[in-house]
């Protein structure tokens, strides 16, 4: 005699509750973009229009005034500009993960947040990549620089250096994550085309939509393009969170020439994305009545990938340190004496434990479903992330070979001014996302939902049998 | 009236399905039918659907791949030029052809070629973008199955394929299962 629980097979969880129907998926997700802004959405948006005033200041003086207003100084180059960048694109990664390398292995999970974990992506590559452009001083210049063209002066970039391999990878990054994103809200638009009443609404989405028309002709070529940009983006991924490590692995510094710095940097972007993935979504699903789609079966495999990457991340640390004694390099080991216990201890100790001693609460599963539990240990991870970038870039460098030339760095207003208003940037972007793109994918929704119907009914056959 | 029906022609008839089991039973009958242009239209991928609608593998990745490989020529030859042939520069005394320097921006370059690639061809094979296009329902992109049975132009009929009459279709899409049977004219945007 099985029982209900016992027939119903491993791959037909549920991932839509509330009984859904087609319909329904289109009047839910589409509701935020069809109704005037709610309250909620415009005190956030004031929030993040404040914060890009603070950004736009806080840019505005370092252009016109000079790097001199960070706390730059010999031998700290780097600051929170590369910090900032970083974060920003660590953040991005998760998005890519959840949309191209969750495709890939099938979990169909994936299907209630990709959206808008891949709009995170975009935004937050695009609030990183003003970070090393205003780190060039004159960043009206810099594609003069960055960029192989034929030019008057004969010549050309330096293709050995990992800074250049960086322009690469992030423009790549950002372009195919955009395709990609667009490619996959194709059918999405055309939905909302084809519900919309109000003719200026129906006029912008005909053009978004490109005239989609969900001919299975298409469907055909549209499927396997998006597999193959799933494919192609899942490597790509792995390969700029790697040339940002070289950024700092290519180098001669002790504490960055190591050569964990490539997974231990994609394993920490993949936990700092998936951390910002939580914070947003927590919010989301609770502002817009997403409750039925994005549920608590999705969150709690999300903070699995926290508590996974996590570890990866704390073995990582401690991973540096027994190289460092077993190199016998005095120079390396100094390096990390120093970062635990020198100038920047506060520093060191607020990374390691954000990052690796808060998420162990995930090993409880009441822990893993609790809504506050999850959004805290989520801004905990954000702020160790930042830390661990901080600590990378500002340890390593205030104690360089000649002691004579060691400080010790303080950000100023400046740069706190610029960090925060980095998140308005990067937070404005996404409420305008959610005000006027459909902010779940609707068709890979029903995809899975006529799955999960027709997984139903044979359970419900086997049922009788038994 | 008459003159009216008399400037629009008719395009096919389109049959609608509440869902999609229905649909691909119907698909399978309009395939082996042996009709000459038809196609469904579905408001999510469905399952099984090329299968039932006889369609071939679509033939992006051969695109894929070559976009890749050229990318992954110019990625290397871009850097090879520049780096030893234009103007060489000894950097800390490296090779000028120091090639394996040159990997990542050579697969950065790869992977943007093809994915470039790739959706460019989708569009072109799907014939995107054509705003100009419009849908046959508005529910075909929410709830909604249908498939269209295309009247071919008269010079193109061919003996292999079965011949287009509109009431035999308009009977045989029914006898398939459709709910809902209509005509499509041509607007000039089909």
């Amino acid at each position: 005699m099985a029982t209900p629980s016992d027939v119903i097979p491993f791959h037909s969880e549920v991932y839509v509750t509330g009984d859904k129907t087609l319909k329904d998926v289109n009047q839910d997700v589409s509701n935020p973009l069809e109704n005037f802004p709610t309250k909620i959405w415009w005190v956030c948006f004031s929030f993040a229009l404040f914060a890009i005033a603070i950004w736009a200041f806080t840019v505005t003086a370092v252009v016109v005034t000079g790097q001199g207003v960070l706390g730059l100084n010999q031998p700290n180059g780097w600051g929170t500009d590369i910090t900032n960048f970083v974060f920003w694109v660590g953040i991005g990664h998760a998005g890519t993960l959840i949309s191209a390398i969750l495709f890939l292995f099938r979990q169909k999970w994936r299907t209630a947040i990709n959206r808008s974990a891949e709009a995170m992506t975009i935004f937050a590559v695009i609030t990183a990549l003003t970070f090393p452009l205003l780190h060039t001083g004159r960043p009206w210049y810099a594609c003069f620089w960055l960029l192989p063209y034929p030019n008057q002066r004969h010549l050309w970039v330096n293709f050995r250096s990992p800074l250049l391999w960086d322009v690469f990878a992030v423009s790549t990054y950002f372009t195919i994550s955009l395709v990609f994103w667009f490619v996959g809200l194709i059918p999405d638009l055309a939905s909302v085309r084809d519900r919309s009443k109000n003719s200026i609404r129906k006029f912008i989405y005909t053009i978004l939509s490109l005239g989609w028309r969900g001919s299975n002709k298409n469907w055909s070529h549209y499927e396997m393009a998006y597999m193959i940009l799933a494919g192609l983006s899942a490597p790509l991924v792995l390969s700029v969170h790697t040339i940002v490590s070289f950024d700092f692995a290519v180098s001669v510094i002790p504490g960055w020439h190591t050569t964990i710095f490539p997974p231990y940097f994609v394993a920490g972007a993949i936990f700092s994305g998936f951390a910002m993935v939580v914070t947003l979504l927590v919010i989301m699903r609770e502002v817009f009545h997403f409750k039925n789609y994005i549920t608590l079966e999705h969150l709690e495999k999300m903070n699995k990938v926290i508590l996974a990457t996590g570890m990866i991340v704390g073995y990582a640390y401690s991973c540096e340190f027994f190289i460092a004694w077993y190199s016998g390099s005095p120079f390396e080991r100094f390096a990390f004496i120093n970062r635990a216990f020198g100038p920047y201890w506060w520093a060191y100790w607020i990374m390691a434990s954000c990052n690796v001693l808060v998420p162990q609460i995930f090993w409880f599963r009441a822990a893993r479903r609790s809504i506050p539990t999850m959004f805290v240990v989520s801004l905990f991870v954000n702020v160790g992330m930042w830390f661990e970038r901080y600590v990378i870039v500002v340890t390593s460098l205030h104690r360089d070979f000649l002691p004579s030339s060691w400080s010790y760095y303080a950000p100023t207003w400046y740069d706190w001014g610029w960090t925060f208003g980095s998140f308005g940037l990067f937070f404005a972007l996404f409420l305008l996302f959610v005000r006027f793109l459909p902010t779940i994918a609707m068709a890979e929704v029903k995809g899975v939902l006529a799955q999960q119907k027709s997984h139903g009914s044979s359970h419900q056959e086997v049922s009788v049998h038994g | 009236m008459a003159n009216l029906d008399d400037k629009k022609q008719l395009a096919g008839v389109i049959g609608y399905f509440e869902g999609e089991e229905s649909l691909l039973h119907a698909m399978v009958q309009v395939r082996d039918a042996k009709y000459h242009y038809f196609d469904a239209f579905t408001p999510y991928p469905v399952h099984g659907m090329d299968a039932a609608q006889g369609l071939k593998r679509s033939p992006l990745p051969f695109v894929t791949f070559a976009a890749g490989l050229t990318g992954c020529s110019i990625g290397f030859l871009l850097q090879y030029w520049t780096s030893a042939v234009d103007w060489p520069i000894n950097v800390g005394g490296k090779p000028l052809n120091s090639w394996p320097a040159f990997i990542p921006v050579i697969f950065e370059c790869t992977i943007l070629f093809a994915g470039l690639a790739t959706v460019g061809a989708m569009f072109i094979l799907n014939g995107l973008p054509n705003i100009r296009r419009k849908s046959f329902s508005p529910r075909l992109t929410q709830d909604r199955f249908a498939i269209l049975i295309e009247a071919p132009i008269q010079s193109e009929s061919e003996e292999k394929f079965k011949p287009f009459y509109e009431v035999e279709v308009s009977e045989f899409l029914k006898k398939a299962g459709a709910q809902d049977i209509k005509s499509v004219y041509t607007e000039g945007w089909f």
